[in-house]
């Protein structure tokens, strides 16, 4: 199975994940600082900063489109519980 | 009860500026989590300008008669050009859907946060979302000779809450903030009953949480000329109002200075039925003491109240509890401590756990899974020491602490791990 690294620059951790895992499968097991809510994407409390590497991840749907939209998020964030890690190298750390 | 606003009309702000909300005395408890000695209020405001009328916030559902009966006796439906939504909980937008039914041609003003809630508020009306604008800081309306002008204070506390203010009069529609469950008819601050406990107690548990937020917006009010406070629960304050903002800002901030200021602070909680947990809390306190820039503080359980364990939590960068084992599970009081952090803001700070157990060790686990529930981070593997721990213990036991303080410090070892290897 393809395989990516995703750091948590928050707690500094590297992990080796299978593709196909969202972001805060992988935060929580961790203890990174990345709080989440509804798990749905629809509260952004799970709000990420991509620092590098978001195209390694696959692209937002249209419901967390909105979901960032409504909720003024900066450029290169993005929601824990929906984004999935693709493959390559991404850095992310709590917005 | 005195009778100013039992009969159903409105009462008089200022000329053309009037409360049309609702007396709920009989209420005991609001949310479940708040006691309500004599009740609360809901209250709505109206603003009549030359060109339009607002109204400002609604009440609960249950007494949206009285609300629309004091309503008509200061406008008429096809009258109000403007409805304001300061907050959407719905003991303030229960009668928001009939209101729009009623005037279908007001357009709606809200925080950006709200427009989501909106929404899914209207659903079981099955009514068309109104024309709405998000609006934020320093954004206006223009009622005719009367302007309202928006505030964004999020939080406080919901994200979508905002404050409203009638620039012309110096009056400030707060929402929620300053407000009190407090339920008297004679509305006014100088008239009503004792209420300052109630202003007090509201902050503390419905405020407290977001005090950073707090602040924010003391901030922004405090620019302004401010005649009168009226708030969407308990009296409107018409006298000496700065009195209460002053108090807001006193609330939200430490009542002494924290001399650890400059310092990361971690706290050590324990409980200890035999000395064990103890020396592990004293080893781990030790270790991160020899960390530069962090302040350690070392407390039993056994010697406090939880009052005064959240206030020290509040303030702590991180929190590392002990707790031995008894019949699989951490003991009363740390789950005391842990269900007692709702008032306070806990997110994202440094978390950990450890103990000495007997038979089976459960309680360090369920603690981690508790300061994860609780939003904290939690990147270290808590301890579990079987009874008695030995020189290497508790060295292990120092070792977790310096790894505390050096995640506290931004020095933290770069850590490389396989998904598949974590539990």
């Amino acid at each position: 199975m393809p395989k990516a690294k995703v750091t948590f620059e928050d707690i500094g951790v590297s992990v080796t994940v299978p593709a196909g895992t969202r972001l805060i499968e992988v935060s929580e097991k961790v203890g990174a600082g990345i709080t989440y809510g509804c798990r749905e994407g629809e509260c952004c409390t799970c709000l990420t900063k991509v620092v590098s590497g978001g195209e390694n991840l696959a692209p937002p749907s249209i419901l967390e489109d909105q979901v960032l939209k409504d909720n003024l998020a900066p450029r290169g964030h993005r929601l824990a519980c929906q984004a999935q890690i693709l493959s390559g190298d991404i850095v992310v750390r709590p917005a | 009860m005195p009778a100013a606003a039992l009969a159903d009309s409105a009462v008089e702000l200022a000329p053309g500026v009037h409360w049309v909300g609702a007396l709920d005395p009989h209420l005991r408890n609001f949310d479940i989590i708040l006691k309500t000695a004599n009740g609360t209020s809901y209250n709505s405001y109206v603003v009549r300008g030359e060109t339009g009328v607002a109204v400002i916030d609604t009440v609960k559902e249950e007494f949206a008669e009285t609300f629309f009966a004091r309503l008509e006796s200061v406008a008429r439906y096809d009258e109000i050009t403007v409805i304001v939504l300061n907050h959407l909980e719905p003991d303030h937008s229960g009668a928001l859907p009939e209101l729009l039914k009623r005037a279908p041609q007001a357009r709606v003003y809200l925080s950006s946060r709200a427009q989501m809630m909106l929404k899914a508020l209207l659903k079981p009306s099955g009514e068309k979302a109104p024309e709405y604008i998000p609006v934020t800081t320093d954004d206006e309306v223009d009622l005719g000779g009367r302007t309202l002008r928006f505030l964004h204070t999020p939080y406080l506390h919901w994200p979508d809450t905002q404050c409203t203010y009638l620039v012309e009069e110096g009056f400030l529609f707060s929402g929620d903030v300053f407000g009190c469950h407090f339920c008297d008819a004679r509305l006014f601050n100088d008239r009503v009953g004792d209420f300052r406990f109630s202003f007090e107690y509201y902050y503390a548990h419905i405020m407290r949480p977001f005090r950073e937020y707090v602040l924010d917006a003391v901030a922004l009010i405090e620019p302004l000329v401010i005649r009168l406070i009226a708030p969407a629960h308990g009296p409107i304050l018409r006298h000496q109002p700065r009195d209460y903002l002053h108090r807001y800002r006193e609330l939200a901030t430490p009542r002494l200075f924290n001399e650890a200021r400059s310092e990361k602070t971690l706290v050590v909680f324990y409980i200890s039925a035999y000395g064990n947990t103890r020396r592990m809390a004293e080893a781990l306190a030790a270790g991160a003491e020899t960390i530069s820039g962090v302040r350690v503080s070392l407390y039993d359980l056994e010697g406090g109240e939880s009052g005064i364990f959240t206030d020290l939590i509040e303030e702590a960068d991180g929190l590392a509890f002990g707790s031995p084992t008894i019949n699989a599970d951490a003991v009363k009081p740390i789950w005391d401590v842990l269900s007692s952090l709702t008032t306070v803001n806990v997110k994202g700070k440094l978390g950990a756990a450890f103990g000495s157990y007997g038979w089976s060790g459960e309680a360090v686990r369920l603690i981690e899974d508790r300061l994860r529930g609780l939003k904290l981070r939690v990147p270290l593997e808590g301890l579990r020491i079987k009874l008695v721990p030995d020189a290497g213990e508790l060295a292990q036991c120092r070792n977790l602490g310096e790894q505390l303080a050096r995640h506290l410090t931004g020095q933290v070892e770069q850590r490389e791990l396989d998904m598949a290897a974590l539990a």
